[in-house]
């Protein structure tokens, strides 16, 4: 049979073969297997067919359980049902994969292996999520490249139904599940040939039926559980012969031949690596190239590591083995050694004997080694490493690969120099942004590549963690022969840098091969841009002989109408200089992946595009390389010398993509890091940033309030302060009336700014000269750079506002506040993070934060630098991450442990009250702490208590007390996740912390998807959105969180919307705060899911309470107990129709574009629903206070 | 029984009184309305081409922007299959406006370049428009741009419209022009059938709250049909296009007048917003008591009976007159001692 060929990823791949073969399909989003999911949804919404022509039933869960639960169920009344998941994910499934597997029923489930979270969380790859299923009786088979993975979900799929025992298929997170590769992509036919469909008809007969009932999921006591166990033994025995049968029938049918154990390498090899997974790719090109050298080496590649099959793995290994080295991909402390390890140890244990038993003998040693956690790379070098320590006498063992441990020194040494890159490959590294187009364009390139030439082709993207001006490296191979490099490119022939200011901060030209190609996109042109490189790069590019090319990118991108987008015209340049085709079908091949990427979005686009193309050629220029070094700058360092010893030693070699140097003892064993750490991080990434404009500003603090990032900020001080001021430095007379006396500031800090420009659109001063200037305006960032950095240092040097002279409910007054929370790597325009800023401005002194997995999660804790920052004291939030779904119990550990040491600090006062000053005692005990003012005389009260407590010498009351007298002062509990966590993951734990009565503070940043993971469908998703899991736009309404929460009655529920009021909001956060239970605050944030110009955010959130959709409220019971109602609704019944202000964004446009008769009616039912809630609520709001007395309760009984 | 009928673009219609574009014609429901009380023609809501092109750029904007920037979400939206962006929702709707009505259809296009989006027109006549109205509408803000390429401009795209379709055009112009007697003979010679006097900007207004220049339209009154009857009048006899008046046209009197100064149809939008479709009814009803009453026998008896070419005082339509009009108001002013 003829199968086409397609580039596409793992994912992709893999979901094409799920979906094909089977019914039902549960999905839940985790990353890196999220894109599984989607597809299916996708497909499921297009109504495509599985083999059997009827279309898939695809659910969206609440948690990876929940779709764990729901295939089991599906599995039980005996359909076919897969699921996809990762990490955390699996671990939730784990409980069902026991019952599937110990019920002996046939499904895949198919995970893109990912690291489990430990000291961090990690999205990228390792098996320790895979080695923790491996006691549930699933069956474990590892795909080792993107073929292999479309290969072996079939595989699985047809040895599950003959062995009736469930399979976990796993691929490589990332490096395989989003690596983009040329494969044979297997046909329905295929999947026909291969499936035993009388045994899907005897599994669906197994299934859940009244027409013939037996029971199933007993429980069973200690006479038959044993026994009943065991009974399972001779489906896992057979179960490796039957993988091999269906590998076999999968050789005749396609052609390539699989094993449960594959070997390669020398037929008398001596030294052979153990391993499984992308790794194994790398170690074949590397052993392929050592025994083209005459080394007898060899590879035995792991399929099916569970059941594992001794026989079958002693039986792959050459006679001739003497050594073996099995590589772990996952770490097991405490362990002997990981997982695979001690299977091969204990397989060579037991064929030392087993020729006894009529199996083959065979003795060597064996070694163990960990590599590639959380995607280290892994490099033939390392390989080769392993290979050339096994010629020595005493191997290493228990090793480690691609770092340097100094620490307990595990590491093996290795020589970086070697390499295996296939000489006849193209090599190209592409430096970008996100916001440009880089990846996308490779992506479309090597799509190209793929399909018009015979080439092999790969490309794999590596994403920094920054949300907003997040840099991307692209990394592209094709050539003549298959490709097994899982690895980053360190040779590139051809590298592209299409931001010149990269060039400032990254090492772009380290990976240029001698000889190779340097495109630039640079706004110098030929002639000038030599004497605007860094010395470094100039001397690069002499050394290395490249050949060097500038093109303006950018003013091509905007000639033609594309904005920042400058993929286009770099991606025919790429072409043009590779000269992988001749320019005319290059052309064409571009425009015909345009019209085809593109085209559904309409005419006009295209023609950019192909506008792009057609001019981009002539404005390509080589550069002629001068003689000399002419340059006397250099890279900026990573961090300022300023900066902490841990910033400048740890923190900046990650910032400028160096932390694969650092070694084991740079790094804390434990995950503690210091706060505060984004200051140091000068990122530069905005085009434009606001002025001041001091005439005319009334410094109402809404721009403070406003940003995403904190660089903007307010300070009131005494004149006598700018004596030192530098000569650009503004100030103005105060407008603050009570202090009047002092200067104001509002001063940007020029590169942390992200140039959102949502501050501008707040301001509600407008220049009565010239209306079109704000009290603040957007300037491009670069020729003020340096003049107000030098401003925003002065400005920082200033003394902080006495807080305690702040009126805390006025937002003119809290733009004084220092915010302790700055400079996060969220979205440009984020709507979440000026709640958090606002709540760390108020709170932050004295907050402990639980924050639920998910984007406050990344932009708050992922590093290499983190926002959550001290103040002079030194005091500022604690913040911690546990995991997605337990971050309201996670938050209730920390309020119970804090009781609990008060009540404890509070028993030994009473205790040592004798030895101590009566009255501190008493004050410490009965102080009021509800202002600034009071917590500030507790701390000074505590302080006094430590002095009196030293001299009591070290008695065990004492030194607790001492330990334990801070939490004397109030500590503010703040739970904080998004509507993921709250709606559907977390909720369960959330509403039992919620019922609890305990004092916590829950922020909900709601942003109505999974914001994320690349925006699926959450519960609070509303009503006609079109999100990823919904893709035919949602049908069900938004769950009402806060109704649900108000139903206890002793819990404060507010909803609020900053752009609508940010005065409520201010309120709300006050109010919430200082309620002696739990609180729950609803934050409606706008986010880049939604699809829009988020500089509107603020404007569109105050649409969305104009139109009813999302109403202020505050619900709280402390009113109820005064005798009032204790709902208060605070914005106005609906004022404008609902799509006023739906169809401002692209979520519920595009439904309108794709659907106008569904999103007509939804848009009926959404409005319908607005009117619905808003009059339950206007209900709820109006209803008397007073109780039912007894005799009008139950008048007619008494008559 | 006096005689309604008129020819208009080579169809014969039944009264002179036309639906012009408007939001009733947007839905099948109101257009049958609009028959239903008597409309003789109706002209579809218009086809914008710039609300195409800004769709289609904006949906690619929110669509691309953030994409591929951060490994855990490479886009923030699924693929949907298609986009109904291109003209496929208003060809659709000319379909079932065709299906819906026994008056001829026009369907309308705004736009100002002769672009790709040109090919929409033959999109509208395939789906079975009997006529097609273009609304050119150009704001020449640009001090290098000179009349003479503004001309040129609409001239080009009528030609390629010619090229394009062979239903009958109308052009609806504005009476911006310095030679507007001129541009009809460019208009015309480049082959449109029918000139539609005139077209109502979209003029901003300013909210002195917020300092803000904001979008405003305002539904048009009877004193607005002044201009068009001095242009229809002039334009008689000098052209073999038919004329139309559109903008101001709200009483039996107002008909009357644009049918005497020798437009073929008088056209309402404002006032059917206003009085709702019945009001063609009534209008129809009065229109026919009127010429019963002055003996009238047909519409086409009355069409250019004042023209510029047929009045005792043709510079009454010129400057001579606009010394009178002051004159007059001396005379009667309340403030003249």
């Amino acid at each position: 049979m003829n199968r086409p060929r397609a580039t596409i990823d793992a994912n992709q791949a893999v979901a094409e073969i799920a979906y094909q073969t089977n019914e039902v399909v549960s999905i839940y989003p985790i990353t890196p297997a999220s894109p599984m999911g989607e597809w299916a949804d996708q497909w499921a919404s297009q109504g495509d067919p599985n083999l059997w022509g009827t279309v898939p039933k695809v659910m969206e869960m609440q948690s990876e359980g929940g779709a764990a639960g729901t295939i089991h169920g599906a599995l039980q009344r005996g359909s076919l049902a897969t699921t996809f998941t990762a990490s955390q994910g699996l671990l939730l499934m784990l409980p069902n994969m026991y019952k599937i597997a110990g019920e002996l029923t046939p499904c895949v489930i198919h995970v893109a292996a990912r690291s489990v979270a430990t000291h961090a969380l990690s999205i990228f790859c390792d098996h320790s999520d895979v080695m923790a299923a491996r006691g549930t009786g699933f069956a474990l088979l590892a795909s080792n490249s993107v073929q292999e993975a479309m290969d072996f979900a079939l595989i699985a799929q047809t040895a599950t139904l003959e062995a009736r025992v469930p399979f976990l298929h796993f691929f490589d997170g990332f490096r395989t599940s989003h690596e983009i590769a040329k494969i044979e992509e297997l046909q329905p036919e295929d999947c026909f040939a291969m499936l035993n469909e009388d045994a899907i008809r005897a599994h669906r007969q197994r299934g859940l039926s009244p027409d013939h009932p037996f029971i199933r999921g007993t429980a069973q006591n200690p006479d038959v559980f044993f026994q009943a166990r065991e009974a399972v033994n001779p489906y896992y025995n057979a179960c490796p012969e039957l993988v091999q049968n269906a590998m076999d029938r999968f050789a005749e049918l396609v052609g390539r031949q699989y094993h449960l154990f594959d070997y390669v390498g020398h037929p008398e090899a001596e030294r052979v690596v153990v391993m499984m997974g992308s790794g194994a790719e790398t170690a074949e090109e590397t052993v392929n190239a050592l025994v083209d050298q005459g080394e007898k080496v060899g590879l035995v590649k792991v399929r099916l590591f569970r059941p594992f099959s001794a026989a079958h793995f002693i039986n792959a290994l050459p006679i001739t083995v003497r050594r073996i080295a099995v590589l772990d991909r996952t770490k097991e402390p405490g362990s002997v050694g990981e997982p695979l390890y001690l299977d091969v140890a204990s397989s060579i244990a037991e064929a030392v004997t087993a020729s006894a038993e009529g199996g083959r003998s065979l003795s060597a040693q064996v070694v163990g080694g960990r590599y590639g956690l959380s995607s280290k790379e892994l490099t033939p070098a390392m390989i080769n490493g392993v290979l050339q320590e096994l010629t020595k006498s005493q191997p290493k063992r228990h090793f480690t690969l691609g770092i340097t441990d100094d620490v307990t020194h595990t590491s093996l040494a290795f020589d970086p120099a070697f390499s295996t890159e296939a000489a006849d490959n193209v090599r190209a590294v592409f430096y970008g942004l996100g916001s440009d187009g880089t990846v996308g364009a490779n992506k479309n390139s090597i799509k190209i590549i793929g399909d018009e030439t015979e080439h092999y082709v790969q490309g794999y993207f590596v994403y920094d963690s920054k949300k907003a001006g997040s840099v991307t490296v692209s990394h592209l191979r094709f050539g003549p022969k298959p490709i097994h490099a899982a690895y980053l490119i360190s040779q590139a022939n051809f590298v592209a840098c299409h931001q010149f200011p990269f060039l400032e901060r990254f090492d772009v030209l380290r990976s240029a091969e001698t000889g190779g190609t340097f495109l630039l996109n640079s706004p110098f042109g030929p002639d000038q841009v030599w004497d605007h490189l860094p010395a470094s790069v100039q001397k690069q590019i002499r050394e290395k002989q490249l050949r060097f090319f500038v093109i303006d990118a950018y003013r091509l991108a905007k000639e033609a109408g594309l904005g920042p987008r400058i993929n286009t015209v770099m991606q025919i340049c790429f072409f043009a200089l590779t000269e992988i085709f001749d320019l005319d079908r290059a052309t064409a091949a571009i425009k015909e992946n345009i019209y085809s990427s593109y085209g559904k979005r309409g005419q006009a686009v295209i023609n950019k595009n192909y506008a792009a193309v057609d001019s981009a050629l002539e404005h390509l220029h080589e550069v002629p390389v001068p003689d000399q070094i002419t340059s006397d700058f250099e890279r900026r360092p990573a961090v300022p010398e300023s900066a902490p010893e841990f910033v400048r030693h740890v923190t900046a070699p990650m910032i400028v993509g160096e932390g694969d140097r650092l070694p084991v003892s740079s790094l804390p064993p434990d995950g503690t890091f210091p706060s505060g750490t984004t200051q140091w991080e000068k990122r530069n990434i905005a085009d434009e940033i606001p002025v001041w404009d001091p005439d005319i500003c009334i410094q109402c603090g809404k721009c403070v309030m406003v940003c995403p990032h904190s660089v903007i900020r307010g300070k009131l001080y005494d004149p006598e302060h700018l004596a030192n001021a530098p000569e650009t430095f503004r100030s103005a007379p105060s407008r603050f009336p009570d202090h009047k006396e002092l200067r104001y500031t509002l001063q940007v800090a020029p590169e942390d700014c992200t140039g959102c420009s949502l501050c501008v659109e707040v301001c509600p001063v407008k220049n009565k000269r010239q209306t079109g200037l704000k009290a603040i305006n957007m300037r491009p960032q670069p020729p003020l750079r340096e003049q107000e950095a030098e401003n925003w240092a002065f400005f920082e040097s200033l003394p902080d506002f006495n807080r305690h002279a702040i009126e805390t409910s006025r937002v003119k007054e809290v733009q004084l506040m220092e915010p302790l929370f700055e400079f996060s790597g969220a979205c440009s325009g984020c709507g979440e993070t000026p709640y958090l800023k606002l709540m760390s401005q108020l709170f932050g002194d004295r907050a402990i934060i639980a924050n639920a997995t998910g984007c406050s999660s990344i932009y708050g804790g992922n590093l290499p630098t983190t926002p959550w920052t001290a103040n002079a004291e030194g005091r500022g939030p604690a913040w911690s991450n546990s995991l997605f779904e337990d971050n309201a119990e996670f938050g209730l550990g920390m309020r119970l442990a804090l009781d609990k040491q008060i009540e404890y600090a509070g028993e030994l006062l009473h205790q040592l009250k004798p030895e101590l000053d009566q009255t501190l005692i008493a004050e410490i005990l009965e102080a009021d702490q509800s202002t600034e003012e009071g917590i500030d005389r507790q701390r000074a009260r505590i302080d006094r208590l430590k002095a009196a407590l030293e001299p009591l010498g070290s008695r065990r009351d004492v030194l607790d007390l001492l330990s334990l007298a801070d939490e004397l002062v109030d500590k503010s509990v703040w739970i904080v996740g998004g509507d993921g966590w709250a709606y559907d993951i977390g909720y369960g734990g959330l509403d039992h912390v919620l019922s609890s009565g305990m004092d916590v503070n829950v922020l909900v940043l709601d942003t109505e998807v999974y914001s994320n993971t690349g925006g699926q469908q959450s519960k609070a998703t509303p009503r006609g959105a079109v999100a990823k899991f919904a893709a035919g736009g949602k049908v069900s309404q938004k769950k009402d969180l806060g109704m649900l929460a108000m139903t206890y009655g002793n819990i404060y529920v507010a909803n609020v919307a900053m752009g609508a009021n940010d005065a409520h909001t201010l309120k709300v956060f006050r109010e919430a705060e200082a309620y002696p239970g739990p609180s729950l605050i609803l934050a409606y944030s706008h986010c880049i899911a939604h699809g829009y110009n988020l500089a509107f955010g603020m404007a569109q959130q105050k649409a969305a309470v104009q139109s009813g959709y999302w109403p202020l409220y505050r619900y709280n019971p402390q009113w109820a107990d005064e005798g009032k109602n204790p709902l208060h609704l605070d914005s106005k019944e609906p004022q404008i129709p609902l799509e006023k202000y739906i169809y401002n964004e692209t979520r519920y446009k595009m439904l309108a574009l794709n659907n106008p008769d569904v999103a007509r009616e939804r848009l009926k039912e959404a409005q319908e629903d607005v009117y619905r809630r808003w009059q339950t609520y206007q209900h709820l709001a109006g209803r008397s206070s007073e109780k039912p007395t007894q005799s009008s309760g139950n008048g007619g009984n008494q008559e | 029984m006096v005689d309604l009928s008129t020819s208009y673009l080579g169809l014969t219609l039944k009264n002179p009184i036309v639906a012009s574009a408007s939001p009733l014609s947007e839905r099948i429901d109101t257009l049958r309305q609009l028959v239903d009380a008597g409309a003789s023609a109706v002209v579809l809501h218009s086809l914008f081409e710039e609300q195409i092109t800004l769709e289609s750029h904006q949906l690619d904007h929110h669509l691309s922007h953030a994409a591929e920037s951060f490994a855990e979400a490479l886009t923030y939206f699924p693929d949907l299959t298609e986009y109904n962006l291109g003209p496929e929702s208003y060809i659709e709707h000319v379909r079932q406006a065709k299906k819906a009505v026994d008056v001829p259809v026009i369907g309308s296009l705004n736009g100002v370049s002769s672009g790709g989006w040109i090919e929409y027109a033959k999109k509208i006549q395939d789906a079975g428009a009997d006529a097609l109205e273009i609304n050119e509408y150009y704001i020449p803000t640009d001090p290098k741009t000179d009349s003479a390429e503004v001309e040129r401009m609409y001239a080009d795209l009528v030609k390629d419209l010619r090229r394009t379709v062979q239903i009958p055009i109308a052009v609806k112009i504005s009476p911006y022009f310095s030679a507007l007697s001129n541009m009809a003979a460019k208009l015309e010679d480049a082959g449109a059938d029918a000139l539609v006097l005139f077209n109502r900007f979209y003029q901003p207004d300013f909210d002195l709250e917020n300092l803000e220049v904001v979008p405003n339209l305002t539904l048009s009154s009877s004193h607005e049909l002044r201009l068009r009857l001095r242009w229809v009048a002039i334009l008689y006899g000098h052209t073999d296009a038919d004329l139309a008046v559109t903008g101001g046209v709200h009483t039996t009197e107002d008909v009357l007048k644009c049918m005497m100064a020798g437009a073929k149809v008088a056209m309402l939008a404002s006032a059917l917003l206003q009085n709702g479709t019945i009001h063609i009814t009534r209008l129809l009803n009065t229109l026919t008591e009127w010429m019963e009453e002055k003996q009238y026998e047909s519409i086409q008896e009355m069409q250019g009976s004042m023209s510029q070419q047929a009045v005792a005082e043709p510079d009454a339509f010129e400057r001579a007159n606009y010394l009178k009009v002051l004159g007059s108001y001396h005379k009667t002013s309340p403030l003249t001692p």
